[in-house]
């Protein structure tokens, strides 16, 4: 498998494909660079298990960080309720459909965004979301947080292994800490 | 009655000048006026008659596109590259391509359905005559037809008159075939209008097949309490000959079950089904039985129990003949539409064709006539079953742990299934004798067995899968309430009221496919929730199945748990896929019997009835096929939105609402005139959920209407709120939106909506009689003459 392979084998995408994000630094640098970031996080960031904490606990630290502003989908939201943090909620495909239309002024009403950070759906559904935004809003960038690579982001994570996935996103964490 | 057109069709005719045979005269169309039933602006309507109607709707419903493809290749001048809404070499759009591909997907739904009806009308004209009557609830049933009635402007009294409709069909559908041409339309709206247009003569297609099946064969007549069936893996008798139907179009099933009562032989040869020639079959006969939805096919065939398999046609497996094969067991194809590759047999002598399947000289052959099919079918199960002796291919528990140890961790398999299910986890425990993760599987599996075809070791996965759950699966044993076909008319007339003033909190619609993203048991789940909360709860094809695919405490099944009345609190099955427009009907005729709107050809004023004022909603879980497509575009022209599950994500377009757009919710209000805001109500008519949670709580939302009473709205709001508040902890942020006076608040909730409700700056706002038809609109008493 090369690193440009989706995961699920038959889900074709092209000819513009996402660029695979050898470095976890490249994250941080497009975080950084944006004016106007989002992140999205799916149902199976509460049943992903990172080892010392669930995908969730860490997103919900990204967040807290970069303080960018966070949309839970489908039932996800109880979840980060739990845990005391409260994330603007919408299903995929409004917040999706949304993303897919430069007149909409984003969750606080000051404009379109222009950097999306996804993970945590189905592989399947979250290659759909992208796939509209590829097509539909060239405003954006887009970023997969997600282990597998998902080819119609602008830029997403090759298939990796849990552990080096793991890696990756203490990598990004680090640098974010780090200030750099 | 005005007689517009005229039609005769002589079979023959014997006089002393000639034989005159097979002599059809068709001069247009027969409609029908009567004081009563005056006819309505758009009988038969065109390809455009209906798109001031469906442009409405998509004004407020905007396409949401998610490409499932990149470029086009369906010309030569391509591929075309369309990525960011390029255009191809015939100037297409990206937009105007994915609506393209979804009209595409419906006139494949719709020609399913049309051509099943046309092979259905003309096998039962044959067998009982053109005059034969449409009956499908005597007495209880006067609108026998409520979507004909509607679409059509005719009232089908004969078989023979089904022809007509069908006529009326093809031609459409032909028409819009055509639209997907290279060249023709080049607007996504435009195109998104035929789908509608498709889904509405497909929902004609399907009752035309359903009235002519449920009249000729004797089916449940809108019959609440329609018999039992056993349903499941274990309710078969491996002890006796099994005889496997799978498909769709039911006489040879019929012809089976016909052969064994007319020679003496029924008890001694089990006759089971699966997907909607199993619903077809207990229809006919209680005593044959469900196995399961169409996905269920290759466990039950790999696991050796059918002796013989007869398929007829739609959603069977294409290398049925393959997995037949393994294990000896002979297949019949039955329909020209499913030859299989098989010499055809139609005229052969039938103990010759047995001769030849039992003693394995031929893998199986096409018969294409139902009588003929019966008498081989049960002839080749009674001489093989001693010889077969139940042959299957599953293997034994050491085959599966030697096979799990040849597994080279390479993740093939996950990458292949659509569910991506953790096999090589499963394997690696198995190569330990564990096959406990193997057993689990089974939950989620589709069993597509993309990923046998993925694995470099060839190891039979899915029959690892079965074998780890054999013990599971010769637990299952349900029962599902035969297809009870229409709702009477005076159960309309009962709920009617309760249903437009939103007391009834809402009809829910279980229909559709098996591709479900985590097992069937969450449609019965739902199933279950709803029904409880005393919502109508109807059920349709694979969905009814699944629906029934639970046990309570005390081994009760949900279709013996709920009564099957249209009812509040009420799980009826309706039946096979072409039952469905039993469901779109109920609404009409909630529209025409309970509120006395005009029925015949009056298409668009009873769509906007229902959109306004009747909180259906459709579920299709598992949604897979091109038929589901169609069948979901006929409910979103008539105004009742559909919820896929997220693998519906891939039909590629989305119909939502946008909330927090104000100006797309003014309605009209009829009595006045002015135009009201009514909140986004119903919010979306075609909406994926990533989980059933998701699914559950928009279902519940969607059941709103402009139409619903405080005391209506203030139910609905119960629920809606209820089921947020349990799977989502915590409150809905759009209340306000829905919220129309003080009086629409929950009584239990007040406190707490109320606080909202003021920090939201809400305001209380008029219930109008809403519609989107300025034509409706009464003039006031003193503008009257
Ligand atoms: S047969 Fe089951 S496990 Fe195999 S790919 Fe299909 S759904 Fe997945
Ligand atoms: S594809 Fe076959 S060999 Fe590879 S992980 Fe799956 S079961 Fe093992």
């Amino acid at each position: 498998m090369s690193m440009g392979d989706p995961w699920q084998t038959a889900e074709i995408p092209g000819p513009k494909k996402a660029l695979v994000m050898t470095k976890p630094e490249i994250v941080t640098a497009m975080i950084k660079r944006a004016k106007r970031p989002i992140l999205i996080v799916g149902h199976r960031a509460a049943e992903i298990d990172l080892g010392e904490e669930l995908l969730i606990d860490y997103l919900i630290r990204f967040a807290k960080k970069t303080g960018i502003p966070v949309v839970a989908t489908a039932h996800i939201l109880g979840e980060f309720l739990k845990r005391g943090f409260k994330p603007a909620h919408m299903p995929a495909v409004n917040i999706g459909s949304r993303l897919a239309d430069p007149e909409w002024q984003g969750l606080d009403g000051k404009g379109q965004y222009d950097l999306v950070l996804l993970v945590g759906m189905q592989y399947y559904f979250e290659w759909l979301i992208l796939s509209s935004l590829k097509h539909y809003a060239p405003y954006l960038k887009t970023i997969s947080l997600d282990n597998v690579y998902q080819p119609h982001a602008s830029w997403s994570f090759p298939n990796l292994s849990m552990g080096k996935w793991k890696e990756a996103l203490n990598v990004v964490m680090q640098k974010l800490e780090g200030g750099t | 009655m005005s007689i517009k057109n005229v039609r005769l069709k002589i079979d023959e005719l014997k006089t002393r000048m000639a034989l005159i045979k097979n002599l059809q005269l068709s001069i247009g169309r027969v409609t029908e006026e009567t004081p009563e039933e005056p006819l309505g602006p758009t009988p038969f309507p065109s390809l455009t008659t209906l798109r001031e109607w469906d442009m409405k709707l998509l004004k407020r419903y905007k396409p949401y596109y998610l490409p499932f493809c990149d470029v086009c290749c369906l010309c030569t001048f391509g591929k075309c590259d369309l990525t960011g809404n390029k255009r191809g070499a015939c100037g297409l759009n990206m937009s105007a391509q994915q609506s393209r591909m979804v009209l595409l997907a419906c006139c494949i739904g719709a020609a399913t359905h049309i051509g099943h009806a046309r092979h259905l009308v003309e096998h039962l004209i044959e067998k009982f005559g053109r005059m034969h009557p449409v009956d499908v609830g005597g007495v209880n049933v006067e609108v026998e037809a409520p979507v004909t009635r509607l679409v059509c402007g005719v009232k089908p009294k004969t078989l023979g008159d089904l022809e007509v409709v069908l006529d009326y069909l093809e031609n459409q559908l032909t028409h819009l075939l055509s639209i997907t041409h290279t060249g023709q339309e080049g607007n996504n709206l435009d195109f998104e209008s035929k789908v509608f247009h498709a889904g509405m003569i497909d929902q004609v297609g399907m009752e035309v097949a359903d009235l002519a099946q449920i009249s000729a064969y004797g089916f449940p007549k809108a019959d609440p309490e329609a018999p039992l069936i056993d349903l499941g893996f274990g309710v078969v008798d491996i002890n006796k000959p099994v005889i496997l139907c799978i498909g769709h179009n039911v006489p040879p099933a019929i012809g089976i079950v016909d052969y064994l009562t007319e020679n003496g032989l029924q008890g001694e040869v089990e006759v089971c089904g699966l997907c909607c020639t199993a619903h077809d079959v207990t229809r006919y006969n209680p005593k044959a039985k469900i196995v399961g939805p169409i996905s269920w096919q290759l466990r039950f065939v790999r696991s050796g129990v059918p002796d013989v398999v007869v398929v007829d046609e739609q959603c069977i497996r294409t290398d049925i003949l393959l997995e037949a094969q393994k294990v000896k067991a002979p297949l019949i194809a039955a329909s020209e539409k499913n030859c299989q590759g098989l010499e055809d047999r139609t005229n052969d002598d039938p103990d010759k064709i047995v001769e030849d399947l039992v003693n394995e000289r031929v893998p199986g052959v096409l018969i294409l006539d139902p009588e003929k099919v019966g008498e081989v079918a049960v002839k080749v199960a009674l001489k093989l079953a001693p010889k077969r002796k139940k042959f299957k291919v599953i293997p034994e528990v050491k085959d599966v742990i030697e096979g799990a140890k040849r597994c080279r961790q390479c993740y093939r398999c996950t990458r292949a299934c659509p569910n991506n299910l953790p096999i090589p986890e499963a394997m690696k425990m198995a190569a330990e004798g564990n096959l406990d993760k193997l057993n689990e599987i089974y939950d989620e599996c589709i069993g597509c067995i993309r990923c046998e075809h993925a694995c470099p070791e060839d190891l039979p996965i899915h029959s690892f899968i079965v074998k780890a759950a054999e013990k599971k699966m010769k637990n299952e044993t349900f029962k599902v309430r035969a297809g009870r076909g229409a709702i009477q008319d005076i159960e309309i007339r009962e709920v009617g009221g309760p249903i437009v003033l939103g007391e009834i909190p809402g009809v829910i619609a279980f229909v559709g496919c098996a591709n479900y993203p985590k097992g069937g048991r969450e449609i019965a789940e739902m199933a279950m929730e709803f029904a409880k909360r005393r919502y109508i709860v109807v059920t349709s094809g694979c969905a009814a199945m699944s629906a029934g695919t639970y046990k309570d405490e005390d081994g009760k099944t949900p279709y013996e748990i709920f009564p099957g009345y249209f009812d509040a609190g009420g799980l009826l099955n309706v039946g096979s896929c072409v039952s469905n427009p039993h469901i779109a009907g109920a609404a009409i005729k909630i529209a025409s019997i309970f509120a006395k709107r005009k029925l015949m050809g009056n298409y668009e004023e009873i769509a906007d009835y229902v959109l306004n004022r009747v909180g259906a909603v459709g579920v299709a879980w598992g949604a897979m096929s091109q038929k589901a497509a169609s069948i979901a575009s006929g409910f979103w022209r008539l105004g009742v939105p559909v919820v896929v599950g997220p693998h519906g994500i891939k039909y590629r377009r989305m119909l939502l609402g946008r909330a927090d757009k104000e100006e797309d919710w003014y309605v009209y209000d009829a009595r006045t005139g002015e135009k009201v805001y009514v909140g986004p109500a119903p919010e979306h008519l075609f909406y994926a959920a990533e989980t059933k949670e998701e699914a559950m709580v928009m279902i519940a939302k969607l059941c709103m209407r402009p139409n619903d009473t405080t005391k209506g709205r203030a139910i609905k709001l119960t629920h809606y709120i209820d089921l947020h508040k349990r799977l989502y902890g915590t409150m809905p942020e759009d209340i306000h939106l829905f919220v129309r006076t003080l009086a629409d608040v929950p009584i239990t909730m007040k406190d707490e909506i109320v606080k909202i409700l003021e920090e939201k700056g809400w305001k209380e706002r008029p219930i109008p009689d809403p519609t989107l038809l300025p034509r409706l609109i009464r003039k006031r008493k003193e503008e009257q003459p």
